[in-house]
């Protein structure tokens, strides 16, 4: 049995037979106890809750309300329908124009009209999945090398590195400053890269941050970009959660900086998608904004492997079009996400639990440092398994974002409704007190010995 | 100093100085329109099919429910907007599979667990060569072939393709002598040969492979234990005799067999249903091992929701796709009748074709010399003089000089009937006649026949366009 598909291995390539995929890691374990067992408040209560998840679930209504209000948008309405014919057939990678002016508009809107964003440099592809890896075959051969901040999103490893062969630095980020990448740490990660005879390619910024839940400062931004223009390095920017900005500070998108700071355009990127921001992970809309000719035209070339859906298109052009809407959408989500942000942090603060005070995304990041054992990365993991298999909610342990620092989790708050939050909130509670009077008698029973 | 960009951004292995796409690119310039530019360039390099949107147009206005994302009156837009699973979604691969059978006549099964869908036939090829060859490993194809391949197989991959010459002494079909002299090559090339990547039916041929020829394919990668993949985006194109044989129904006859694990399928919902837009591909193999890779892979290219959704419920319809299949292959008859006929009034033959959306046409009379920069001089003329946009056989790395691919199911009847007046007074203008025809080469050695690919591109001063189709 072991033979035939050892030998049923060995007819793949060893991309398709390694790891690369990065399914091993914990952050999916979570997720697979979850599958097995999921909550549901009438048939499930029990159930494991599902918090490793970043969705953004809490403006559904104020989508579909449009969508019935505008059946012209739909190409399977009779309303719509006459365009039925053109959009089915439209496979044209450049994407329909009004599609890429309404994106650009959007991208302009959610930044408050700092940057203006042209419609000619908008390319298409398979979510954000899909436009970071092909942001990376566009700018890395293989064997080169990024510099990430880390915590940072664990399918970066999937999606960076891979298919195209390209490698991760991560420039470890701590709570001795809040997590903040300071240009210090990048020199740093830098020097030991190119004295390691690697070729570093790029930095790679993920801002709004996943997974602290934190902008970028323009500070940061400001001499970031400056270190990579002076290295001649690429500067990416995964912008995916630009929208979901709830709290001061405001939004800073590079596209800001650039204008205000000494920098080679050629070398600036963005990744965007509305996934995050307009909560439709399932219209798969991955954007690369580059402000680079060749890489726009490379990169358009590329989205023939994950160009979306026609009919998505379509139907999200309209909707972007919609200044009203798109105004009164920006303003509820971001009210919405502060509310049940608040909730969450208030509730945990009640029982002595804090979080890295965020501002974006949509979850947060939490410092469970004083329930660990000891501040080892092993007993990060047995706390999550506690956390998974007692108190019942997946949450994401930090290692698996490869925070160097064990003891933070990241805990997801928009993919749930107002009940599940309560249900929650009331089992963390539980846990705490269970786990402080555990700390305690452990606390206790040592000083028992030693005396 | 240090490139910019990856090699990847800077070499042209995504094909596009092709003169395939280039042709494409002069219709845009001065694109035909009936009434608004009667003198303009007619598109007949597009391999789409719209003949039939009319059935789907009344389809959707008797099925509202799908409009209003709504299953048996409850809204399930929230649950689709959120659904990323890479599994796809269960109703629409069961009733994807179910298609894809009613299209072999229910002579194969295919099961929904072993289907990863893809965006598009595009990343759903490109998807495979990443799960089955390494960088540096050859994929055999038979010539002429779809051009997009170049960019599908061998781009982000960096595999190699390595032709296998079929020639019009026998109708253009695979001999096993060619087979074996492709394998060869790619030895002489120290290639290590991952396995051979067939289209049937065939682009740009509009044939359906014969059962010898399918048997022979597996005959030679039981024998070189290597990879099958069968191309089969036209498997619902096939409107005229011989019937249809899927490599599936071949398979049927290894049941148990090792080969089973390295035979793969690639569908689309581009061509049968002529719906390119909304990016519906898919590969199918026994090889749970590959599933699982591609489907991982499938991350990269998952396929709206929006529009697993609709096609769900338009693929259930039974009685729906029944129609469908069967008024569009009439529809394709029919026109594919009316350019044959019309090039035979022009004295111009064709291949004898059962499918597909093309024509595979013979203009080896009309070549001043059998060479293929005679090819390029005549296509030239007939892009820029007569205004028809052709593919010319050498973009599909025909070994023979003379043929080239004229699309005939994306324009209306009278567009057909003024491309081929056209064609007709351009025959009779010229000074050959259709008496002086060129007999056909055989499989012999074929490395004097065919020129270097690169010398033939040249590059027009326009900006590049779409280059999506096939």
């Amino acid at each position: 049995m072991e033979f035939a598909s050892e030998k049923k291995r060995e007819i793949l390539s060893s991309i398709a037979r390694n790891d690369g995929h990065g399914e091993h890691s914990p952050y999916f374990d979570g997720w697979k106890a979850y599958d097995r067992n999921p909550f549901h408040p009438t048939q499930n209560p029990d159930g494991v809750i599902q918090m490793g998840l970043a969705e953004n679930q809490l403006s559904f209504d104020l989508i579909e309300e449009w969508i019935k209000n505008n059946p012209t948008a739909s190409i399977c309405t009779p309303a719509g329908v006459g365009k039925f014919k053109d959009v089915a057939n439209f496979q044209d990678y450049h994407g329909l124009m009004e599609f890429r002016q309404a994106v650009a508009k959007f991208m302009g809107r959610v930044r408050r009209g700092k940057a203006t964003f042209d419609p000619n440099h908008v390319v298409m592809s398979g979510g954000a999945t899909g436009a970071s890896e092909t942001l990376i075959f566009c700018l890395a051969n293989p064997g080169d090398a990024f510099l990430v901040p880390s915590p940072y999103y664990p399918a970066f490893d999937r999606d960076i590195r891979w298919r195209t062969g390209v490698r991760l630095i991560p420039v470890p980020c701590d709570s001795s400053n809040n997590f903040q990448v300071t240009l210090a740490q990048m020199e740093s990660a830098y020097t030991k890269a190119i004295e390691a005879n690697i070729n570093v390619k790029g930095v790679i910024l993920t801002n709004p941050s996943n997974p602290l839940g934190i902008t970028l400062s323009k500070e940061t931004l400001t001499s970031l970009l400056s270190f990579t223009f002076e290295k001649n390095l690429h500067m990416v920017c995964d912008e995916i959660y630009s929208a979901t900005v709830f709290n001061s500070p405001a939004f800073t998108s590079i596209s800001e900086v650039m204008q205000e700071t000494e920098c080679n355009p050629d070398l600036v990127h963005i990744i965007y998608s509305l996934s995050k921001d307009l909560g439709l992970p399932g219209f798969r809309v991955g954007i690369i904004y580059s402000y680079n000719d060749q890489v726009v035209n490379c990169a358009r070339k590329m989205s023939s492997f994950g160009l979306v859906s026609s009919q998505s298109q379509h139907l999200l052009a309209s909707m972007l079009s919609d200044e009203v809407f798109v105004k009164k959408f920006l303003e509820e989500s971001s009210r919405r996400l502060a509310k049940r942000y608040s909730r969450f942090v208030e509730g945990l603060k009640q029982e002595g639990i804090h979080c890295l005070e965020g501002n974006a995304g949509l979850f947060f990041w939490m410092d469970l440092r004083h329930l660990l054992k000891e501040p080892t990365h092993d007993a990060e993991m047995e706390l999550w398994r506690v956390i998974i298999k007692d108190v019942k909610l997946n949450v994401s342990p930090g290692s698996s974002f490869h925070c160097t620092e064990p003891g933070f989790f990241r805990v997801c708050f928009a993919n749930m409704d107002d009940h599940t939050v309560e249900v929650a909130l009331k089992r963390i509670k539980e846990f705490v007190s269970n786990a402080m009077e555990v700390a305690m008698l452990r606390n206790t029973g040592e000083r028992g010995i030693s005396a | 100093m240090r490139s910019l960009l990856s090699g990847k951004a800077t070499c042209n292995s995504h094909g596009q100085d092709s003169s395939y796409f280039l042709g494409w690119q002069e219709y845009e310039k001065n694109p035909y329109d009936q009434t608004r530019n009667p003198q303009g360039i007619i598109q007949m390099g597009l391999a789409e099919n719209q003949l039939s949107f009319d059935l789907l147009e009344s389809w959707l206005s008797k099925n509202p429910d799908v409009a209003g994302f709504k299953r048996n009156g409850e809204s399930i837009f929230r649950e689709l907007a959120l659904f990323q699973d890479y599994h796809g979604l269960p109703e629409f691969k069961k009733a994807l599979v179910q298609f894809m059978e009613e299209i072999r006549g229910n002579k194969v099964s295919f099961d929904p667990d072993k289907i990863v869908l893809t965006a598009g036939a595009t990343s759903a090829n490109e998807t495979l060569i990443f799960c089955l060859a390494e960088a540096g490993d050859a994929i055999l194809i038979p010539t002429p072939y779809y051009p997009g391949f170049d960019r599908d197989l061998k781009w982000r991959t960096g595999a190699e393709i390595v032709p296998i010459h079929c020639t019009s002494s026998n109708g253009f079909k695979i001999t096993a002598c060619a087979l074996q002299q492709a394998y060869q090559e790619a030895r002489n090339r120290n290639l290590k040969v991952k396995g051979v990547l067939v289209t049937n039916p065939s682009n740009p041929l509009g044939t359906t492979m014969t059962r010898p020829e399918l048997d022979l394919l597996m005959d030679f990668i039981v024998e070189k234990q290597i990879h099958l993949v069968s191309d089969e985006i036209y498997s619902g194109t096939v409107f005229s005799s011989p019937n249809y044989t899927s490599i599936m129904e071949v398979l049927s006859k290894y049941e148990k067999a090792e080969v089973l694990d390295r035979v793969h399928v690639v569908y689309s919902l581009s061509k049968d249903l002529g719906l390119p837009g909304f990016r519906v591909g898919a590969i199918y193999s026994n090889n749970d091992t590959i599933v699982a890779a591609a489907t991982k892979m499938s991350s990269f290219g998952l396929v709206s929701s929006q529009t697993q959704y609709f096609l769900s419920a338009l693929l259930s319809d039974k009685k729906f796709t029944k129609k469908y299949i069967s008024e569009n292959k009439k529809r394709l008859k029919n026109r594919h009748a009316s350019l044959v006929s019309g090039l035979h009034n022009a004295g111009i033959s064709c291949l004898e074709s059962n499918a597909g959306l093309f024509c595979w046409v013979d203009m080896r009379h009309l070549l001043s010399s059998t060479t293929f920069e005679a090819e390029m001089e005549l296509w030239k003329k007939i892009v820029y003089d007569v205004k028809l946009n052709i593919s010319p056989g050498l973009s599909c790395h025909c070994s023979e000089p003379g043929w080239f691919r004229v699309c005939f199911a994306n324009m209306t009847e009278e567009t057909l009937k003024v491309a081929i007046r056209r064609i007709k007074a351009f025959v009779e203008s010229t000074s050959r006649g259709p008496d002086k025809a060129i007999s056909g080469q055989r499989c012999a050695n074929v490395s004097s026949r065919k020129k270097p690919f690169s010398k033939w591109v040249f590059r027009l001063p326009f900006q590049d366009r779409e280059a999506g189709e096939r």
